[in-house]
């Protein structure tokens, strides 16, 4: 297959470009989420971002807070943002990191106004907001300006053996046409993180994996109660026929084909060394591991599934893909891309590696994604420790 | 061709059924991705859709390998054709 060269989307003031245009809400912190969405529910078009945290976090958690919020404000799949929290401070301090975009950003705080009179302020500047972004017409943008995410979820072996493949065809054709692509889930490459290592472009990328990978292992050493055998694999992975977590890493690890990455990425860390892929240090939660590759500033996901995960985020659309034909039949309205016929062996990888290339441009170019359409918009913070 | 089984690499021990099950005495057909090679095998079990077939007798302490790699230890002894799974084999990991 001759592959596209262009899609439509929209370009931001810094030069990327989004495959969706949303006007975002953004709490600062768990109070101002009541704020946040009543501002949403008041302007017709906007999207508020509610989640659990942001007060009496420190240190590196504190930083991550700030590296989602601003990161996901940043992200070019977003025209515009308001930003309400409690507190001047910190509600500013995020307003500044997603100004350096250059992109319409306006922050609002409840103190000494209270709830009703900041809805208000607020409400009139996200109405100004989203008609602007209206106004936005998707245009020609080359293929290199999609950061292409992946992650899979509720896997079963059907994953290792066809959807997770089929991903890694996808990124063995669009790597070398200048697209970022990144992986994550530190935890479910375990078992398989020495064959990962080797796949650092350079040794202090590998080196770098290692690193990430036994500080993580060390964390689960110290924590862990058992053998996690009741998280990893999970239930659903077991129905599903994976064993351990070895087969689930290794089925994990097909997604990305024959690529080499060229960095290690912290969670929500934009990537800053060009084209190809990177590996973030997430956790291999579904909702957590998007909201972080979201925040580091990827516009479109792709997430293979064999029992049938149903996640979906608030700004990057997240394509599903199968391979099971029985989630196919029982739960089709949550797969975008249907390549169970690789098990009857009717289609061979690099047919079923075009067919996720055709639907997700598709879905740069604006087809909603049937997670968009059945209204996920699952928004999680990864929290590192207890708060102060 | 269709296919009953799919093996991933010659090295594998273990194959994934990938209709929806199989039954106890099935003659079944397998195909090996790597080299794109055929085999067959009859089952001693029913496993469904997605779970593994040993493919030769494995006693307590062998490494499963599948995708060409150690994936885990058996815990329980398993013949030529049964299913495995959790009841039969452990991670290494943890």
């Amino acid at each position: 297959m001759e592959i596209p060269k262009s899609f439509l989307g929209y370009k931001r003031e810094n030069g990327r470009a989004g495959t969706r245009n949303h006007v975002i809400i953004l709490p600062v912190d768990d109070i101002s989420n009541a704020c946040a969405e009543a501002v949403a529910n008041n302007i017709k078009g906007t999207i508020a971002l509610p989640h659990s945290y942001g007060r009496l976090q420190f240190g590196a958690d504190l930083e991550l807070h700030f590296r989602t919020m601003i990161g996901t404000g940043s992200n070019p799949n977003v025209a515009a943002v308001i930003v309400i929290g409690i507190e001047p401070k910190w509600t500013k301090k995020i307003v500044d990191g997603i100004a350096k975009t250059g992109k319409p950003v306006e922050g609002f705080h409840i103190e000494r106004t209270g709830d009703i009179g900041t809805v208000m302020k607020a409400s009139k500047k996200a109405q100004e907001f989203v008609m602007w972004a209206s106004e936005k017409q998707r245009e020609e943008c080359p293929i290199s300006d999609l950061w292409i995410s992946v992650k899979c979820g509720e896997s079963d072996t059907t994953s290792g053996l066809a959807a997770n493949p089929t991903v890694g065809n996808l990124m063995d054709k669009l790597e070398p046409l200048g697209v970022h692509l990144c992986f994550g889930e530190t935890s479910e490459l375990t078992g398989a993180e020495k064959v990962c290592a080797t796949r650092g472009a350079t040794k202090e990328a590998s080196d770098k994996f290692m690193n990430t990978w036994n500080s993580y292992n060390d964390f689960i050493l110290k924590e862990a109660t058992d053998d996690l055998s009741e998280s990893q694999p999970t239930a659903g992975n077991i129905a599903g026929g994976l064993t351990t977590i070895e087969e689930k890493a290794f089925g994990n690890f097909q997604k990305i084909g024959n690529c080499k990455f060229v960095d290690v990425l912290e969670p929500a860390e934009e990537p800053k060394k060009g084209k190809g892929l990177y590996f973030m240090d997430t956790s291999s939660a579904a909702a957590e591991c998007v909201t972080l590759q979201a925040a580091a500033g990827f516009n479109i996901h792709l997430f293979p599934t064999g029992q049938g995960n149903i996640v979906g985020n608030p700004i990057e659309p997240v394509v599903k893909l199968t391979a099971n034909p029985l989630t196919v039949k029982g739960m089709g309205e949550h797969i975008d891309c249907d390549v169970s016929k690789i098990l009857s062996r009717e289609m061979n990888m690099s047919e079923a590696g075009d067919e996720l290339i055709k639907t997700t441009l598709r879905v740069a170019n604006g087809r909603l994604t049937c997670a968009e359409a059945l209204g996920h918009k699952e928004f999680v913070m990864t929290k590192l420790y207890r708060s102060a | 061709m269709a296919t009953d089984i799919i093996i991933h690499d010659k090295k594998d021990n273990v194959g994934v059924v990938v209709i929806e099950k199989i039954t106890p005495k099935q003659d079944c057909k397998c195909w090996i991705m790597e080299g794109d090679g055929s085999t067959s095998i009859q089952s001693m079990d029913e496993i469904p859709l997605g779970h593994k077939i040993a493919m030769v007798d494995l006693k307590e302490g062998d490494t499963i390998l599948k995708y060409g790699h150690d994936i885990g230890k058996v815990v329980k002894s398993i013949k030529k054709g049964e299913h495995v799974h959790v009841h039969n084999v452990k991670t290494k990991k943890w």
